[in-house]
């Protein structure tokens, strides 16, 4: 059993993690064959474990209803939702149209509740700025200066206020901002790769669950 | 004082290289040939094959209205069909196309025109960059130039074979770095092993994890970890996961519910084994509830709201969003920080960032989320590889400053070298 659960997982990425190391700078046929393969296996594992997933909303929510605990007529509604939704795929082959209930339930139900949830990201943003830009440190009165000219540079108004307003706002984005950024990516480049060096030599075995 | 002083010197510098990088070389005109000297055909170099690449000299005089035929044979004699029109414009000059002819400024008076061999061809794809052949088959080529009623044929017919190549050459310069880096850092994880007490600089959102998950216990609430919303092939996800076993372990010696509601079913499956293996390692594997490791949904906003509706009614005492985020993380963390929840994130998204540090007590930033499991764990090995990534960035900024240097001075090199095809 340990030989499964942590040999057999280690040795495979070991072997696919250098493969496809070398793979990268390999631009023949077979090279790329052999993406090609990787990715088709990615798709259909991910095909079973959507699958898998299925199964624990159901088994998550028919507890739920089972037993009756607060809030269990939620649980209802998504199963039943899950249920319409499904055969209704089913009935209109797929077609989202909205002259067929698939397409009307997607279009007229799920697209608009979507939007919802994301328009609230403004109100949300409108919060978040209002901490951030209180300037009660040196760093915080430096973010706040150079965030009102970076959004009074990007309206109109900003243009009419003087001509240089877009130019100095243009200049933070492109050189202080893009700096910053660079620092954070140059890292997060560095560190993406000492990972992935440890999860293909097997030193970090955190994901299989555990180290020994 | 000083932080001003500071902040002042680094937005000089910066102010004095968008200046310097303002500047603009003037180039000398081109000394170039009245006719075409030079035609050449080559298999396309750093490929997998099926395409073939011309190169002839500019001609004084070439403008919009010029054009370039070539044509295809299978045999030096003919017959020759139509496989492209190039004109005579910026694009097909070779200095546009490092990745086959270098940085050479010879370049400059050169164009080229890559075809591609195709095993069907239908009439009407004829003459627009392709030609039926396949690899390992010698096509020869001619080429017509015209120039508003007067033509000119190259008087000499070149030949080429496609093939595939077994290393991209134009890549050396990222297999070096990356056989440099990766060797830096497998050298430190070994010295690790003989000197296992490295210094590593204090991280405050992994020293919190432990007050976060005590603060937990104490007040009875459950803790969630949002493992993000990428899949289980990007490294933040791994990222994630790996602290997900650390906070697992600790959670399971507190006796504290852990909920983990997952976008992806396979990161759902990971986590489950992980949660699992970590309450048992510690001795607790009944501390293991399967239906709170859970799947929710793909959909982004319908995870969100779920996630957020969960905080709302369970009122967690400390969350972790930890791994891949995009628009849902604000959403997230401000209604985690409305219900007066700790929250500790972590993130490579550095379009995120902000809303995490704004919203969050706790936000290890970029890099700091791939440490965390090395900085919670305090092993040897983990350790070594972070010191490694330390000296990997000493190297880069040696570089960057040898870069600033030559490239002041006027020269391409550094910049040729980084170039990335």
């Amino acid at each position: 059993m340990v030989y499964l659960k942590r040999t057999v997982p280690l040795v495979i990425a070991f072997i696919l993690g250098v493969v496809m190391f070398f793979q990268y700078y390999i631009p023949h046929k077979a090279s790329e064959a052999v993406l090609t393969d990787v990715n088709e296996w990615a798709q259909i594992i991910a095909a079973f474990a959507l699958a898998i997933g299925l199964a624990s909303i159901i088994h998550m929510h028919y507890a739920k209803i089972h037993k009756q605990v607060p809030g269990w007529g939620f649980s209802a509604v998504l199963l039943t939702a899950m249920v319409v939704m499904t055969i209704a795929g089913f009935a209109s082959h797929g077609s989202d149209k909205t002259n067929v209930l698939f397409g009307w339930m997607y279009h007229r139900m799920q697209v608009p509740l979507t939007a919802t949830m994301f328009s609230m990201l403004a109100f949300f943003i409108g919060s978040a700025a209002y901490k951030a830009f209180r300037a009660r440190t040196f760093e915080a009165t430096l973010l706040l200066v150079a965030a009102i000219i970076v959004m009074i540079g990007n309206v109109p108004i900003g243009n009419a206020i003087t001509r240089q307003l877009p130019n100095v706002k243009d200049w933070i984005l492109n050189w202080p901002q893009m700096a910053a950024r660079r620092a954070i990516f140059f890292g997060v480049a560095l560190a993406m790769v000492a990972t992935s060096l440890r999860i293909i030599f097997g030193i970090e075995r955190s994901y299989l669950g555990g180290g020994e | 004082m000083h932080r001003l002083t500071a902040v002042l010197v680094v937005l000089s510098v910066l102010f004095i290289s968008t200046v310097g990088c303002s500047r603009e070389a003037k180039e000398k005109p081109l000394d170039l040939p009245e006719t075409i000297e030079v035609f050449e055909a080559m298999d396309t170099p750093n490929d997998s094959g099926m395409s073939i690449l011309l190169r002839w000299n500019r001609v004084r005089g070439d403008s919009a209205a010029v054009q370039y035929l070539i044509e295809v044979g299978e045999s030096a004699t003919g017959p020759f069909l139509p496989a492209a029109t190039i004109p005579a414009g910026e694009g097909s000059l070779c200095l546009a196309a490092p990745q086959y002819f270098g940085f050479d400024e010879e370049n400059k008076k050169f164009r080229f025109a890559q075809l591609r061999l195709v095993p069907e061809l239908p009439l009407k794809e004829m003459g627009k960059g392709k030609f039926k052949g396949e690899d390992g088959k010698e096509y020869f080529f001619r080429l017509t130039r015209f120039d508003g009623s007067a033509r000119f044929v190259y008087p000499g017919i070149v030949s080429a074979t496609a093939g595939g190549n077994w290393f991209n050459t134009a890549k050396l310069n990222n297999f070096l770095l990356a056989i440099i880096f990766c060797g830096t850092v497998m050298l430190f994880i070994n010295l690790a092993k003989r000197n296992p007490n490295l210094f590593i600089r204090k991280i405050a959102g992994l020293d919190a994890v432990e007050e976060a998950i005590g603060r937990a216990t104490e007040m009875g609430r459950p803790i969630f970890f949002v493992p993000g919303i990428g899949p289980m092939s990007v490294l933040p996800t791994i990222a994630a996961v790996n602290i997900l076993q650390r906070v697992a372990r600790k959670v399971a010696e507190h006796d504290t519910i852990l909920r983990v509601p997952n976008r992806d079913p396979i990161v759902m499956s990971v986590c489950q084994e992980v949660v699992k293996e970590a309450c048992t390692s510690v001795g607790r594997p009944d501390a293991y509830r399967e239906e709170n490791v859970f799947f929710i949904t793909q959909d982004q906003f319908a995870y969100t709201a779920a996630v957020d509706g969960m905080m709302v009614r369970e009122k967690p005492a400390t969350n972790f969003f930890m791994g891949m985020f995009f628009a849902e993380s604000l959403l997230l963390a401000e209604v985690g920080a409305s219900i007066g929840a700790i929250q500790i994130a972590g993130t490579d998204s550095y379009a995120q960032l902000p809303f995490f540090i704004t919203t969050c007590d706790y936000t290890l930033i970029g890099e700091e989320l791939y440490a965390a499991s090395a900085y919670l764990s305090r092993e040897a090995n983990l350790l070594g590889s972070l010191r490694g990534q330390d000296v990997g960035k000493a190297f880069l900024i040696f570089i960057i400053i040898v870069g600033l240097i030559v490239t002041s001075a006027g020269s391409k090199l550094m910049v040729n070298f980084l170039t990335e095809f």
